[in-house]
């Protein structure tokens, strides 16, 4: 078995939780000290880092949230001087302004060290040849694996994403072994591939997919393994936390191991903001343990999980998080019913007929259609067997998401692809 | 022998789509000989009836197009009234089902295209009968 960092990897429960409390009370000095801000925030709620004496005194702290983030934008949360801090990253969000994320020397060199504990628990080493195509640029994704990697070291190719042609020419003249890719980019990625006739299993040399900055499914996982030939692990990031090598599934995959000496993990109730047990569903709260630059607090990430408490076969004793089930922000209201897209993914991918790219469009006063392409090997030239198909995508649909959608079954490679983050959900309503 | 090949084109039901695959076909040196469409409400696939099958599906997949072979009976029907009765009579008594059918007339000479499911029992069944099935060679010199 191997590890990057075994001590850390493997602390037991009862150090970690002393360093989390030792780290948060570090934290909360700095802050106090630092940024105006959470002097604010804290004095309003009567707190004060003395009343911190355990971790389950961190309820008591107050939250941080997405508006929070932009309406201190660009440097309200800055905690050291700006000298300090040698890199910006930004997350771009929807709508308004970005939020700046700050890194200084010694959180470029973490996240990065995260990164090794994650690459290396899936077994990638030295000999590894790694292929990033995530967006090199203000998107934290890329440079941050990116310096992780070469920590490992790892040959890494800054490919970024897009440009099939080339990154086939590169996977094939370098021998790639790991990508670094979305979900919606790697299931495209093997259409290409399917086209060109380049078989991965034979032509290429991967092994491995982490893939990430996306929600996706446990459908799309075995999709992705099946089209590319490659074990896919699950790969947990948002900016606000450094970006990617947040939570990282390790050889088992059965969920991602959230490094606890650098995070506090909580889950909370998201209407009411109560901690839940461990094991129940709701939406999670980080604090930064280690960050120097930009410390947050109570962090609101709006990503749905839950905790996986029990301890892992590889022996790191950091709780693992169940597979994102969506993003709180993702949430669509339809009709008067919650849907998350991953439901419509799930239903999607199961389908054999269906291929790997769709899109969900809502227009009008609430009318809802799903745009889905065939299977690159599903026309036999029938209309009605197309329309049966369509009928049944329909039919599986309102079984999950209890509201009809209409069903456009499009030809493969029609719809848009996207480079970074896919957008798969257009919102027209007029509502 | 006597099946004939129609090339279908799976084309999203909007304006301007047979220009872009007709576009093509003419690019290729490809004839048309005949055209049939069918559509729901969201899409559509469109038939051909045309000289160079092969270069027509090449052509078409290489400009992205998914296209498909379908195999059809062509049944030449007499250019009178109730020649076509005569052979939907037949198929009815043989119970054949019938999934999509057209027709046209050239020269005098009328021919029904006929989509089943299981195209080697049909074939079977009407060779037995007095009706002539015709091949790709004979269709398209018609």
């Amino acid at each position: 078995m191997l590890y990057w960092d075994q001590k850390a990897e493997t602390i037991n429960r009862a150090e970690l939780e002393a360093l989390q409390l030792k780290r948060l009370q570090s934290t909360l000095r700095r802050v106090v000290r630092n940024v105006p801000f959470y002097q604010k925030k804290l004095a309003e709620g009567g707190v004060t880092p003395r009343h911190i004496q355990s971790l389950a005194d961190a309820r008591r702290l107050p939250f941080t949230t997405n508006a929070d983030l932009r309406e201190t934008y660009p440097a309200g949360l800055l905690a050291v001087p700006r000298e300090d801090a040698l890199r910006l990253h930004t997350s771009s969000g929807t709508t308004g302004k970005p939020k700046a994320l700050f890194f200084s020397r010694k959180d470029v060199n973490n996240a990065a060290e995260l990164i090794a504990r994650c690459l290396v628990m899936t077994g990638v080493t030295r000999h590894d040849v790694l292929q990033n195509m995530m967006t090199y640029g203000l998107f934290t994704g890329a440079l941050v694996m990116h310096y992780g990697a070469e920590k490992v070291g790892c040959l890494v190719i800054p490919a970024g994403p897009g440009n099939s042609e080339k990154q086939v020419l590169l996977m094939q003249d370098f021998r790639t072994t790991v990508i670094h890719v979305t979900p919606s980019y790697a299931l495209y990625l093997a259409d290409f591939l399917e086209k060109k006739g380049v078989d991965p299993r034979r032509d290429l040399a991967l092994r491995k997919a982490f893939v990430g900055a996306e929600a996706h499914t446990e459908e799309t996982r075995r999709k992705i393994e099946q089209a590319l030939g490659v074990d896919v692990y699950n790969s947990y990031g948002l900016s606000e936390m450094n970006g990617p090598g947040v939570a990282f599934e390790c050889e088992h995959k059965c969920g991602m191991h959230l490094w606890e000496d650098n995070y506090l993990l909580e889950i909370v109730d998201p209407k009411t903001g109560e901690p839940l047990p461990d094991g129940q569903t709701g939406e999670m709260v980080l604090t930064t343990l280690c960050r120097e630059a930009m410390p947050l607090l109570r962090y609101r990430t709006r990503d749905i999980t839950s905790i996986i408490p029990e301890p892992c076969a590889c022996g790191r004793t950091h709780r693992r998080l169940s597979r994102i089930t969506g993003r709180a922000d993702d949430m669509l209201i339809v009709r008067g019913v919650n849907i998350y897209p991953q439901q419509i993914e799930r239903v999607l991918m199961a389908l054999p007929g269906v291929g790997r790219n769709y899109q969900i469009v809502l227009e009008g006063l609430d009318e809802m259609t799903v745009n889905v392409e065939l299977a690159e090997a599903g026309f036999d030239g029938h209309v009605e067997h197309l329309t049966r198909l369509q009928a049944e995508v329909a039919d599986r649909l309102r079984a999950e998401i209890l509201t009809k959608p209409r069903v456009h079954l499009v030809p493969p490679g029609t719809l848009p692809v996207s480079e970074g983050k896919a957008k798969r959900v257009i919102d027209n309503r007029s509502l | 022998m006597s099946a004939v090949n129609l090339i279908a084109v799976f084309a999203e039901n909007q304006l301007g789509q047979m220009a872009r695959i007709t576009r093509v076909l003419a690019d290729a040196g490809v004839n048309i000989r005949w055209v049939t469409i069918a559509t729901n409400d969201e899409l559509g696939v469109i038939k051909f009836l045309v000289d160079k099958c092969d270069v027509a599906y090449r052509s078409l997949q290489g400009k992205g197009w998914t296209a498909s072979l379908v195999e059809v009976l062509a049944i030449e029907v007499e250019d009178k009234p109730g020649g076509l009765h005569a052979v939907a009579d037949c198929l009815a008594r043989n119970k054949i089902n019938v999934e999509n059918s057209s027709g046209f007339v050239s020269n005098n000479r009328a021919v029904l295209l006929i989509e089943v499911q299981d195209i080697a029992q049909a074939r079977q069944i009407l060779a037995k009968q007095t009706l002539r099935l015709l091949s790709q060679e004979e269709i398209l010199t018609l």
